[in-house]
């Protein structure tokens, strides 16, 4: 059944998506920054996974383990020490800042790792599963169901625990929170890190699908943008909602204009939400 | 703005514009260019600096420019005839864009504003009949009908220094114009403008308008001079953040810092560009960096430490 | 006395909650009107309902006999209405000079930015700005600025002005101050509707007085009969102070 078929490939790119889409959301939500070196971050991941296993023999599973504290270091030092200082500043100020950060970060993995795509090829191969007439590959599963778990765990960090309960304080009255002794610096730091953590694990399931390389980078951004404008800004939810009808929207639209329209077809999307409903599909009015 | 300094770099600036007849092709091509980025400078400095909102659509009006401007060539148009329709066209679309698109603010103008651009490319990439799709479109035609280097060079180079003239004077005229205070008003507070009688939606359109014709008209210019134009060059990501960076190291919302911060920083990127050809974009980021972070007030930030800025007006 | 104002029906509601109730209320030309009531009655609703800032949900809202229910605030600032804000609204940057250039430069016909700026210059005088027409909006004091909204709204050359909470935040001589403004200003033959808390601003100055309460009209007479009005009494104080009151008057 072509159909099943199609709405499989739609839950594993949406689950993909709701956990390239879930950290950017956050920081964007919380700090009003957009951070255009997600995509960068990402494929940073990706490299991360591909030596880990090409040199240490690590699965690409087990490098999330690697892959979060160093992510969450790298992001806390870069919201810390750099975009603090303009954490104030308008909107133009902090875009392009994160913009020349990620030319630099971008430029320096081309001339470390050259542009030629890169594959994560696990072997053993994992192979593929048959359900009647449906044909997934494990490798896709594997990512799948690792996307959600993480995403899930960002979101049980977001609700339970402390440092979550003040992002999410921070996140709806900033100078109430710091009245209530917030250290609000230091919570800036931490959501910006565990945006980087959530990017460079994404980074790691990915590489087992797509191949790697800081060309790609670019097209990651794109699709936490239209994720987060989909579904609603700085909340997981959203994140999830957005992700899976991307998900669909892509599937569906494949089948029907083709794969080379895809990305056309998402930043059309993306207009026609900007228009009609910018707060996103869950969301309630989010930062300007 | 009655800053002397400015003036006078001005003046010197364009006095300079004419001096690379020194029969250096090289001297003519970058001038070409710093003229060509001065244009979408100052050009933003309409929407993003008088009105204050953050535009990143420079890319698509400079592509759209770029291919209408082509194509009515390759149709045999008179390249100034061209240049003029893919400026009105750019106009009359980003008027009417507008409307809706200036209805959002911040992150998501931005954000809008440069899927935009993003759109107009692969509309472009996909209509291969029309525009050569992804393969490009070839302008063969030679409107200085002649074949010399030297007189193409110089004649692309006079035409984008007229052009740069032609924007800066209209953007001037904006600036002191009830247009012009209108749009620094909304920047201030744009529900106490609605109060006061300003149509901010109209305003804010001829804004975006007015930061989209020359920009256009400079494609086409561009179009004509290289002879070949493909999607990810006109519509590339880079002529949307440059012309920003430049404004703001000109300083905001102000005309001729656009100009100046242009010419600057294109020096800056032609000597890395020499120097550091495979960590170009590297270098280019750190520029970026190191100017927001240490100069949030563009060089103006420089000549108030050295005495040299009477008042500021915001 | 001819009617310049007109609410019919007015109402207004914002999801669940229904900010005015069928309000109908006429003002006259040359009136000087007090319209109290407690918080969160809809005062400055019914201000933004005329103004255009906000759709009224039903009734209608006739200027000078003209329909003005659909149109948008700059269209009503160049019809004649022209309002001053609660927490004053002005553009921070800008001096004190081109703030009012920019009211007159936009709501008035023919004027350009230098002629705008010529007329500023002796609205500013009018409200005592003079010397501080070269300085940046933020730098004025509180009471500064809110002769500096004055100004911007008078530049506007209205036919009705609504003054929202002119005095908060004033000591007792910038309130008469204010006091002497108002009343040069409704001598310029604007008419005036003045939302107040200050009951001794409201005595004095006001010809009539309606009352808001939870969004509908509940008293329109003089400010005597308001004031001994035992619903103005309830909405204020309490239904067992009025009951109090009403039986030792």
């Amino acid at each position: 059944m072509l159909i099943f078929q199609i709405l499989l490939n739609a839950i594993v790119l949406g689950s993909l998506y709701a956990c390239i889409a879930a950290g950017f959301s956050l920081v964007w939500g919380v700090l009003n920054v957009i951070n255009l070196m997600h995509g960068s971050f990402i494929v940073l991941g990706s490299y991360l996974a591909w030596g880990a296993y090409n040199a240490l023999g690590l699965a690409p599973w087990t490098s999330l383990l690697i892959a979060a504290p160093v992510f969450f270091c790298l992001g806390y030092a870069i919201q810390r020490g750099i975009l603090n200082r303009v954490i104030a500043a308008p909107v133009l100020v902090t875009l392009t800042l994160t913009f020349g950060l990620d030319l630099m970060l971008n430029n320096a993995m081309l001339v470390a790792f050259k542009a030629d795509y890169r594959q994560l090829v696990l072997d053993p191969s994992l192979g593929s599963l048959s359900v009647g007439s449906l044909v997934v590959p494990i490798d896709r599963i594997v990512a799948t169901v690792f996307s959600l778990l993480l995403t899930l765990a960002l979101f049980l960090v977001l609700r339970r625990s402390r440092v979550g309960r003040a992002i999410v304080a921070v996140r709806m009255d900033r100078d109430a929170s710091r009245l209530m002794g917030v250290d609000v610096p230091s919570i800036y730091a931490t959501a910006f890190g565990l945006g980087a953590a959530m990017a460079g694990c994404a980074g790691v399931l990915l590489a087992m699908i797509f191949p790697i390389s800081p060309i790609a980078s670019g097209s990651y951004l794109g699709k936490a943008f239209v994720v987060c404008v989909l579904g609603g800004l700085g909340s997981v939810p959203g994140a999830v909602v957005g992700g899976l009808f991307l998900g669909i929207v892509e599937s569906f639209g494949s089948l029907a204009f083709g794969p080379e329209h895809a990305i056309t077809l998402s930043f059309g999307l993306l207009i026609v939400f900007l228009i009609v409903r910018p707060q996103g599909l869950l969301g309630k009015q989010g930062f300007e | 703005m009655k800053n002397r300094i400015y003036y006078g770099a001005i003046v010197l600036l364009v006095v300079f514009g004419c001096l690379p007849l020194f029969d250096s092709s090289y001297a003519l091509r970058i001038g070409t260019f710093a003229c060509m980025y001065a244009i979408m400078a100052v050009s933003w400095t309409v929407i993003g600096g008088f009105t204050g909102y953050p535009s990143f659509g420079t890319a698509a009006f400079f592509g759209f420019g770029a291919y209408c401007g082509g194509m009515l060539i390759n149709k045999g148009w008179p390249l100034f005839a061209a240049a003029g329709a893919a400026g009105a066209a750019a106009f009359v679309s980003a008027l009417v864009l507008g409307i809706v698109l200036l209805r959002l603010r911040g992150h998501y103008f931005a954000i809008a504003s440069l899927a935009v651009a993003e759109v107009l490319r692969e509309v472009t990439n996909s209509a291969t009949e029309l525009t050569g799709g992804g393969m490009g479109l070839n302008i063969p035609v030679s409107v200085t009908g002649s074949n010399s280097v030297m007189d193409e060079a110089s004649f692309f180079f006079w035409a984008m220094w007229a052009l740069l003239l032609l924007t800066f004077m209209a953007v001037r005229v904006i600036q002191e114009s009830k247009l012009g205070f209108g749009l620094i008003c909304i920047k201030q507070n744009e529900s106490a403008a609605d109060m006061i009688g300003v149509n901010a939606t109209i305003y804010k359109s001829l804004a975006f308008a007015f930061s989209g014709v020359f920009v256009a008209m400079a494609g086409a210019l561009y179009a004509a001079w290289v002879h070949y134009i493909e999607p990810p060059d006109v519509f590339d990501i880079l002529f949307a953040v440059k012309p920003i960076v430049m404004a703001l190291l000109g300083g905001l919302g102000s005309p001729a810092g656009a100009v100046l911060g242009a010419f600057v920083f294109l020096g800056i990127e032609e000597m890395v560009w020499r120097n550091y050809l495979q960590i170009h974009s590297g270098v280019l980021g750190l520029l970026v960096v190191v100017l927001l972070l240490f100069l949030p007030n563009g060089m103006m930030s420089i000549s108030k430490r050295l005495g040299l800025t009477g008042g500021h007006r915001g | 006395m001819a009617e310049v104002l007109v609410l019919e029906g007015v109402s207004r509601r914002f999801g669940g909650v229904q900010a005015l109730q069928d309000v109908s209320l006429s003002v006259g030309s040359g009136e000087i009107l007090g319209l109290i009531g407690p918080n969160g009655a809809g005062k400055t609703t019914l201000v933004n309902v005329v103004t255009g800032v906000r759709r009224a949900s039903a009734g209608r809202v006739m200027f000078e006999g003209r329909n003005i229910t659909a149109l948008q605030p700059y269209q009503t600032a160049r019809a004649g209405l022209a309002r001053t804000f609660q927490i004053v609204q002005p553009f921070p940057d800008l001096t004190a000079l081109d703030n009012v250039a920019a009211a007159a430069l936009f709501s008035q016909r023919g004027m350009s930015p230098a002629s705008a700026r010529d007329f500023a210059a002796s609205q500013l005088e009018f409200v005592g700005l003079g010397q501080h027409a070269a300085k940046p909006a933020h730098t004025l004091t509180l009471a500064m600025r809110k002769r500096l909204e004055l100004a911007k709204a008078v530049a506007m050359k209205p036919k009705l002005l609504f003054l929202d909470e002119v005095n908060a935040g004033l000591n007792a001589s910038e309130v008469d101050h204010a006091m002497v403004l108002i009343h040069e200003i409704a001598q310029r033959g604007i008419t005036i509707v003045l939302i107040e808390h200050l009951m001794k601003v409201v005595l004095t100055v006001c010809s009539r007085v309606v009352v808001l309460q939870n969004g509908a009209l509940i008293a329109d007479g003089t400010p005597q009969e308001i004031v001994n009005d035992r619903r103005v009494v309830e909405a204020y104080l309490g239904k067992k102070y009025a009951q109090l009151s009403a039986a030792t008057s």
